[in-house]
């Protein structure tokens, strides 16, 4: 049993990697059709893999922490490459492998015309590798590698279309950005190791409790408070929190069903997940909850709000992606572990959703991702239409579309910790809440600037001259089937997740051994979850009637075109502010970037050339010149200045020495 | 232990320096140079590679011991042996060599069987630094090793390379005079002996540690290098030739570090302990200043040499981190991992920018762009050194950086928290010249023209590549034959030795 459980295991994990690699290495020779066959047989395999996983863990009580091999040992510690199989990394496998599935699946279709296409499919085969690896890891070494890798791939993908510029300077960012990131979370694991003596999962949490008190050496902070927001600095690079979260709307440069896989659904919810992971470290430190909250509800509001002024229909979708990990953030930071998993799940499905549709959009554009030169694709397009629109309820959090039960869970807890007067409680309140119709607004705008109205690709391109019977000379039509399919399969868990998951996941059913919700909320959230009345109580409560509220504004103003042009006159500077991501981008690009150069400059000019080489070595070199060309002038050659200059020895010398002898 | 009897250190210094010799002699036929460098180097490979195998990971104390009477009148013995520490340097040297041969068989045409002989030898003479257990072998073949790679830049060098020489061959003779001086005072001290562990037992006054210490300070931190004795490096790099690069990043460097671990330390405890502060301050400067210092560097080689400079920081900082009086294990066990991780790395970046250099005859960033288009198999092996070199789980890049900050951490925090910088600084600087250098619209006619990597090329940089990842992904294959050298260095420097008069 336990065998061929391994044997499952490392089935999961090694198909997408042996895929990757065939692919990456022999896609030439075996051309497109075997290379998009056998990434997806690879990810097949994982996912079947993983469903079989999830049902004998969460039915038939299976667990498996184990080593694969030893990675490496120093003095007595040593530190293994393992695997950790509990309730919640079974949940992220399921998750991860599915909108794998369907993004490896929807890249035949939306990848088919691109050069590289074998390249691609590698680099999405070994992201899911990757993915596995962090997911199941039973240490911070291999957490740190699989963290390290998504973000690998996530660079590779990010500038896939090499020659473009804008991508691959959105590339650099995004690596960048997270290893500003990851700087504390390798710090935070160092000290972990530092004082727990181990960075294995199991023996750091049991060790950890001894430190409930302890505080940095020379400072008067907390420790684990410290390790706690260092690990943290980590997600904020990855789950893109304020203020490390200005790579992600540039990564939209890669190719759409990244956009899904990586930056929607799986990679930029590692944060949240290695959070809810590590939630028996992070019960100890209120502050470092606090901390999360603020992040959480910055990005859930705030960069919610810029989802609104977007025109490219990936940005819109991107900065709801910020506006959802923040409310995953805000649900962490109130201690509610599981409610935070169960919204980066229903995430994941209505997420990855709503970029493949877009996707779809996209190539139906003809690659314009501009929704100003959209409209009225709804009845072009069906199958894209209807999806998106279940994905944009979902995501507004509709009942009872998936997203209704985990946002509502997420308010419920930010109330909970409001009430209980934790600190961050009433900024969490007020953000989730604002954003709960800043959500809707800019959902439901884009499908009806997409979807609805005016047919505006009609009457644009015309500038374009020489391209008469361009793009759009023909008719919009529905994507081929191995793009609507996957929209298909995404759309179901997008409605149905949500009611029959609740309950689990509020108590904790579905996680629990691996995930440790904080006290307050096991006590306050005993009563049964029921879907069905869940949804019939949602009516009777404020937040269904603020995501109505947003869907209206959006209506009325897509109805009244003018409406928004005299908002915009009438908020100019705040505007200006919003499209700029409140500049942030230039914080990085205009000011730490140059002051970075300029400090290397200054130092290799100033340091290196003139103080070492210039005034040192060259100088030194130059001293003993001088000093030989003084030499020469004495080695004149006349006899006359040789005697006096013996006859000036010969007294100096008898001077110092009668001095000595008689002294 | 019967493979002792064929006397397999003598064998693994000696055959590459007699193939060397005989390619010297073999000189017109450039073929026939070329075909007996490769056996040469091969062998030397092999034999080293046979040490690696036999070596007993558990056995404390020097292993493979050869010891005949030298010069006896001054009891100078040539003494052998290698342990935990030494040995490892023995394998890298002897696999970058067959690497920078098989790198220099189609692009050198000038001088075919000097440039191999000159190589060949070098490893020789750096094989016997490693194994020498007699202060004298040692410094006889530290210095030797200077003429090779001295004639290296001096020949095939590019157009300052005779300032490049000399600055390098001056500011290393600096440091060599001193450590004689020093070496010849503890022949006087320690009852007329070269034997190094000798050396150890030698009980010294604070005075005289302290003084020892500056000497070796100048003779090995100016191989490293540490700030501020580094900037022969960045000019002596982009005027050698790309094999001269290779074997100056890879080896000779580690010389210094090695140094460090096998006279620094042990010879002069108490100094170490003493001066650990100021040493970690100068490696912490090198890994954040240099960082700096790599990221406006507008030729690729020189951006490559500052780099190896804060990496190299890395290998002093772990070197100097002492827990109460034990040497941090952690940091020292790293600090060796990133000596050899930093050999297959740098290597094998000084191979790419060489590769690129031989098709469009430019170090200059600015002069490249869009390389991708043009090469992708390069691209994507020049894409995994540079991953390495901003130090990616996964790779060899990672190990050697994270073990060090690992240890960092246990002695101080800040220390840790400036080393760590190097994820940000050290990814800023190789991923922004790749990024210049090999994404992007092909930028000119030079870059349009060129041709994806040859056969040889391609076995170079597969070798290494194969070399980072597997050192990357079971680094315990390399640190398992380490732990017994470690651990009796640790105890080694735990000891007290102050002579108090």
């Amino acid at each position: 049993m336990t065998i061929d459980n391994k044997f499952l295991y490392l089935a999961i994990i090694l198909s997408p990697l042996v895929s990757s690699i065939i692919v990456g290495f022999f896609g030439w020779l075996i051309g497109k059709k075997v290379s998009h066959s056998l990434a997806i047989l690879g990810v097949l395999i994982s996912t079947i893999g993983s469903y079989i996983v999830l049902y004998r863990v969460q039915f038939e009580g299976l667990y498996f922490n184990g080593i694969l091999y030893n990675w490496l040992t120093v003095g007595s510690q040593s530190f293994s490459v393992g695997l950790l199989v509990d309730k919640l990394s079974s949940v992220m496998l399921a998750v991860v492998t599915s909108v794998s599935l369907m993004v490896h699946i929807y890249t035949i279709g939306y990848m088919a015309e691109e050069e590289g296409y074998q390249r691609f499919f590698s680099y999405i085969s070994l992201f899911t590798f990757m993915m596995l690896m962090l997911v199941l890891s039973n240490n911070f070494v291999q957490l740190f590698f699989g963290w390290e890798g998504v973000g690998l791939v996530s660079y590779l993908l990010i500038g896939f279309y090499i020659k473009r510029e804008s991508a691959i300077f959105a590339n650099l960012k995004a690596f960048l950005i997270n290893r500003i990131g990851d700087f504390g979370f390798l710090l935070g694991i160092g000290l972990i190791l530092a004082y727990t003596g181990s960075l294995d999962y199991g023996v750091v949490f049991s060790h950890m409790s001894n430190f409930t008190h302890a505080i940095m050496p020379g400072t008067s902070w907390n420790l684990i408070t410290v390790i706690c927001l260092l690990l943290f600095m980590g997600a904020m690079g990855k789950s893109a929190q304020f203020p490390l979260h200005v790579w992600l709307p540039d990564s939209m440069e890669g190719p759409t069903p990244i956009s899904a896989l990586i930056h929607a659904a799986t990679m930029v919810t590692a944060g949240i997940f290695m959070v809810a992971r590590l939630s028996p470290i992070y019960n100890m430190s209120h502050t470092a909850l606090a901390v999360i909250i603020y992040a959480g509800g910055i990005n859930c509001l705030f960069l919610g709000v810029l989802g609104i002024v977007q025109n490219d229909i990936k940005r819109v979708v991107a900065y709801s992606t910020l506006s959802q990990l923040g409310y995953m953030a805000v649900a962490l930071g109130c201690g509610a572990y599981s409610v935070a998993i169960f919204h980066l799940m229903t995430h994941a499905f209505f997420k990855g959703l709503l970029f493949l549709a877009a996707g779809s959009v996209i190539i139906a554009m003809h690659h314009e991702q501009d929704m100003r030169k959209m409209g009225g694709l709804g009845k072009y397009m069906p199958i894209t239409y209807i999806t998106m629109l279940i994905g944009s309820l979902a995501l507004a959090g509709i009942p009872p579309f998936a997203g209704f039960f985990s946002k509502d869970m997420i308010l419920e807890s930010a109330e909970l910790v409001h009430k209980l007067g934790l600190p961050g409680g009433g900024f969490a309140v007020f953000t989730v809440y604002t954003s709960v119709i800043v959500t809707a607004i800019y959902s439901f705008r884009l499908i009806f600037m997409t979807f609805h109205g005016e047919e505006r690709f009609r009457h644009v391109d015309n500038h374009h001259g020489q391209d008469d019977h361009g793009h759009h000379a023909v008719e919009p039509e529905e994507s081929p089937w191995v793009v609507t399919l996957p929209l298909i399969l995404m759309a179901i868990p997008s409605a149905l997740v949500g009611w029959f998951a609740a309950s689990d996941f509020v108590s904790n059913k579905i996680l629990s051994g691996s995930v440790a919700n904080a006290g307050w909320f096991v006590t306050n959230m005993q009563e049964e979850i029921v879907p069905l009345k869940m949804v019939l109580e949602g009516f009777t409560h404020i937040p269904v009637y603020l995501a109505l509220a947003g869907i209206l504004i959006a209506w009325l103003f897509h109805k009244n075109p003018k409406w928004s042009d005299k908002l915009i006159k009438a908020i100019k500077p705040l505007y200006v502010i919003l499209m700029r991501n409140y500049y942030m981008d230039d914080l990085y690009i205009n000011l730490f970037a140059p002051i970075g150069r300029a400090f290397g400059r200054f130092l290799w000019t100033l340091g290196d050339m003139f103080l070492i080489d210039g005034l040192i070595v060259n100088g030194s070199a130059k001293i003993v010149d001088w000093y030989s060309k003084i030499l020469r002038k004495l080695q004149s050659g006349y006899v006359n200045t040789y005697a006096t200059f013996m006859i000036l020895g010969i007294i100096i010398l008898l001077t110092f020495c009668t001095r000595l002898i008689f002294a | 232990m019967t493979l002792n009897l064929l006397n397999l250190l003598s064998l693994t210094i000696w055959v590459p320096i007699i193939a060397g010799i005989v390619v010297l002699f073999a000189g017109k036929n450039d073929n026939l140079a070329r075909f007996i460098s490769i056996l040469g180097a091969i062998a030397g490979f092999i034999l080293s590679l046979i040490v690696y195998l036999q070596f007993d990971a558990n056995f404390s104390g020097v292993q493979f011991e050869e010891n005949y009477p030298w010069i006896q009148s001054l009891n100078i013995y040539y003494h052998l042996g290698v342990d935990g520490i030494s040995m490892p340097f023995l394998l890298l040297n002897n696999f970058i060599t067959v690497t920078v041969i098989i790198a220099g068989l189609k692009v050198i045409k000038s001088k075919v069987a000097l440039y191999n002989s000159m190589f060949l030898l070098m490893t020789g003479f750096m094989s016997a630094v490693f194994c020498a257990l007699d202060a004298m072998v040692f410094y006889v073949f530290f210095e030797a090793m200077l003429i090779p790679m001295y004639l290296i830049i001096g020949i095939w060098g590019s157009s300052n390379r005779v300032y490049a020489a000399l600055k390098f061959f001056l500011y290393t003779l600096l440091g060599s005079l001193l450590m004689l001086v020093v070496l010849i005072y503890l022949y006087y001290v320690s009852s007329d002996t070269f034997e190094i562990f000798a050396f150890y037992k030698t009980p010294l006054t604070m005075l005289a540690q302290v003084l020892i210490f500056i000497a070796f300070f100048f003779a090995f931190a100016v191989k490293v290098p540490m700030w501020p004795v580094h900037t022969w490096l960045p000019d002596a790099h982009p005027e050698a030739p790309t094999g001269g690069s290779m074997v100056l990043a890879a080896i000779t460097l580690k010389i210094g570090g090695y140094g460090i671990l096998r006279f620094m330390l042990p010879i002069v405890p108490d100094a170490a302990r003493a001066l650990s502060g100021v040493m970690i301050t100068l490696s912490l400067i090198a890994i954040v200043y240099i960082g700096f210092v790599s990221i406006v560097q507008k030729d690729m080689k020189r951006l490559v040499a500052y780099s190896s400079i804060s990496h190299m920081g890395f290998v002093t900082l772990g070197s100097f981190l002492f827990v109460g009086q034990y040497l941090n294990t952690w940091a020292l066990q790293g600090a060796i991992v990133q000596m050899i991780s930093h050999g297959f790395v740098s290597a094998a970046m000084f191979m790419c920018i060489g590769v690129m250099y031989d098709r469009v005859h430019s170090r200059n960033i600015a002069d490249y762009g869009g390389v991708a288009t043009k090469m992708p198999i390069f691209a994507a092996f020049f894409m995994l050194f540079s991953m390495a070199n901003s130090g990616l789980p996964g790779t060899s890049g990672f190990v050697g950086e994270f073990m060090v900050i690992m240890g960092s951490v246990q002695t101080k925090f800040i220390y840790a928290f400036f080393a760590a910088t190097i994820l940000i600084i050290g990814a800023a600087y190789t991923l922004w010249m790749y990024k210049r250098v090999v994404f992007g619209e092909v930028n000119n006619k030079h870059v349009a023209s060129m041709s994806d990597v040859n056969f040889a090329e391609f076995i170079v940089l597969f070798l290494l590549a194969f070399a980072v990842i597997a050192m990357g992904v079971y680094p315990e294959m390399f640190v398992a034959k380490m732990q017994t050298g470690v651990k009796d260095l640790v105890m080694e420097v735990a000891n007290t030795k102050l002579l108090i008069k």
